[in-house]
């Protein structure tokens, strides 16, 4: 009683304080505290008309629905498979290419990274454009490459099963450049005597690079491996979008649970299934956060979130 | 000894040869969109995409520039949810922040735990979309484009990194000269954090800029449009470009439309700009990258 009489005094002798943090607040609470009443939304049979609140409850029926179609499982299956190779893959390129940029002299650090940089700049729309130069059957890239070889030519907007690799690149291309920067930042903060000491001793640069850059960096490739695996449920969704022109033929591998929702939205008049989804990711995605937060904590303190 | 230089010389030769590969295959992609834009359509269909235009001509962009009434319309509309969204943004987002950073008031560590929950919480798409369709009747209109983003959890603490930083005396001292918060806030705080201001500022603008999912889920009028959604409609449906290029009051023979040539041009038009504008603050962006990373 007495700690509380202590917070409302310290408000009110700070009401400054808390007029300039109150416009902030409104907008929360107006785009992601409101929406949250909505958490009743799947446990309905929304009609309008009635409104919300006084629609008939329906209890788990919106999820049944929504797990008896196979389309949800194969959309976890997918941001799951694809989170996972774009960590892996993003992972090793940007700490290799970081690894190069700290051999060079600034000069070429500064070219190669405004280089690197440009995809990061341009929206999933526009790589869209890009990707299509590359895949357009008529006229693309790589089909020129394909017939001037003797290939066959290759549909590949209708043609799943190359989708995995190319849904890599592309996140590759807009990305690496940001990770690479991190790493490279990290490395500079590395306290170069480290690196003296080893090259009197006679250490080779790869020996430097598996004893030192490495175990030095460890704590923040585990604290983005660890963030990413924490999103692992969500996906990036102009990437699975955009890039694969939302084609059908493609949503096998390209299918992810943010495009479905997004499609279930606009196309299906059932709110019910599409907010059963919607919620399915985000309780599934809470969770993981809660436990990798948790894992973290114990492998290394420093680096948990909360 | 010998041994030893040499084989340095050889990989950092290979580092070059990497990277350098690299970031040709960064660059060229785009160098491609803008040659085939230049190119005549004739050619096109019969060559194929190529790096240096078999034909040049300009006629996308003559094509494009007789009615550039939907290019006009969605620059304004960009530009004018940019301009706005990112100077609301940065006054609510800074305010927000700096409360959260003075340590010394009570309350902080709650509203910063408010912030925090909504990064990893959230019921989905649906509530949300229904509350601003059917609730606030915002779909359909520029404040759709704006106050949804108008505070960025991650943008927050960002900026709450920034201003942390700020010696707790200095306040103290206004405290004492009688300033009021608002007045320390706004006459001593922000003058002498316009790099904070500055960085965080860019991202609202830069997240603004490129948006394409407010749209394509508020807006259905073509005179509300912005660039990155007019981009997508054209690469979605070939009869989006030519009615948005119909639109003026010349009448346009479908049939000798450059589709991909103008959809190209309507490309360069539509990102390009921004390709020139963006790496000057690279600086600014790479520092708030780094620190967010870290601090955030």
């Amino acid at each position: 009683m007495f700690k509380k009489n202590e917070l409302i005094k310290d408000t009110i002798k700070n009401k400054g304080l808390l007029l300039l943090a109150i416009p902030g607040l409104l907008f929360l609470l107006a785009f992601n505290y409101l929406p949250m009443v909505g958490i009743i939304i799947p446990f309905k049979s929304i009609d309008f008309a009635k409104g919300i609140i006084r629609s008939d409850w329906v209890g788990f029926n919106n999820f049944k629905f929504l797990f008896s179609s196979g389309d949800i499982i194969r959309a976890t299956t997918n941001t799951i498979i694809s989170n996972l190779l774009f960590i892996i893959a993003t992972l090793i390129i940007s700490m290799a290419f970081a690894i190069m940029l700290f051999d060079m002299s600034r000069k070429a650090v500064k070219v190669y990274q405004t280089a690197l940089f440009v995809p990061y700049f341009l929206s999933w729309v526009v790589i869209s454009y890009i990707v299509y130069i590359f895949l357009n059957p008529d006229m693309g890239i790589l089909n020129q490459f394909l017939k001037a070889f003797g290939s066959e030519a290759i549909n590949w907007y209708s043609e799943p099963k190359h989708w995995r690799f190319i849904l890599v690149i592309a996140s590759l291309w807009k990305n690496a450049g940001y990770y690479t920067i991190l790493y490279y930042t990290a490395l500079m903060g590395i306290d170069s005597s480290y690196f003296e000491a080893s090259d009197i001793d006679g250490a080779t640069k790869f020996q430097q690079i598996k004893s030192i850059s490495i175990p030095l960096l460890a704590p923040l490739i585990m604290l983005l491996v660890l963030l990413q695996i924490g999103r692992i449920f969500f996906s990036d969704f102009g990437l699975f979008y955009f890039i694969p022109k939302d084609s059908g033929a493609l949503y096998p591998v390209t299918d992810v649970i943010d495009t479905f929702v997004f499609r279930s939205l606009k196309n299906n008049p059932d709110l019910g299934m599409t907010a059963a989804a919607g919620l399915y990711q985000t309780a599934v995605g809470f969770i993981l956060v809660i436990v990798v937060n948790k894992i973290t904590k114990k492998l290394n303190p420093d680096l948990a979130m909360f | 000894m010998r041994g030893k230089i040499n084989r340095i010389s050889i990989t950092s030769i290979v580092f070059h040869l990497v990277l350098s590969i690299f970031s040709l295959f960064c660059i060229i992609p785009i160098i491609y969109i803008v040659s085939i834009s230049l190119t005549d359509e004739n050619s096109l269909s019969l060559y194929g995409y190529k790096l240096v235009p078999k034909l040049v001509s300009t006629y996308a962009y003559q094509f494009v520039f007789a009615s550039p009434k939907q290019v006009l319309t969605s620059y304004g509309v960009t530009i004018l949810v940019t301009a706005i969204g990112s100077i609301l943004s940065l006054l609510v987002t800074s305010m927000l922040a700096y409360t959260m950073s003075r340590r010394d008031f009570k309350l902080s560590k709650l509203i910063s735990f408010v912030v925090f929950f909504t990064m990893i919480f959230n019921t989905g798409l649906v509530p949300w979309y229904i509350l601003i369709v059917r609730y606030y009747h915002i779909n359909n209109t520029l404040l759709c484009l704006i106050l949804p983003y108008v505070i960025v959890p991650w943008n927050v603490f960002l900026m709450k990194g920034f201003l942390a930083d700020i010696p707790l005396a200095l306040v103290e001292s206004a405290k004492i000269d009688g300033s009021s918060e608002l007045n320390t806030f706004f006459k001593i705080i922000i003058p002498i954090s316009k790099p904070a201001l500055a960085t965080v500022g860019l991202f609202c603008a830069f997240m603004y800029w490129n948006d394409w999912w407010l749209g394509m889920l508020f807006i259905e009028k073509q005179s509300l449009t912005p660039l990155q959604l007019m981009l997508y409609s054209i690469m979605n449906n070939i009869t989006y470009l030519s009615s948005s290029l119909q639109s003026g009051n010349i009448s346009i023979d479908v049939s000798k439309m450059p589709n991909e040539t103008a959809r190209m041009a309507m490309c360069v038009l539509a990102a390009g700009p921004m390709l020139f504008v963006f790496p000057f603050f690279q600086k600014f962006f790479i520092r708030g990258l780094t620190v967010g990373a870290v601090k955030g």
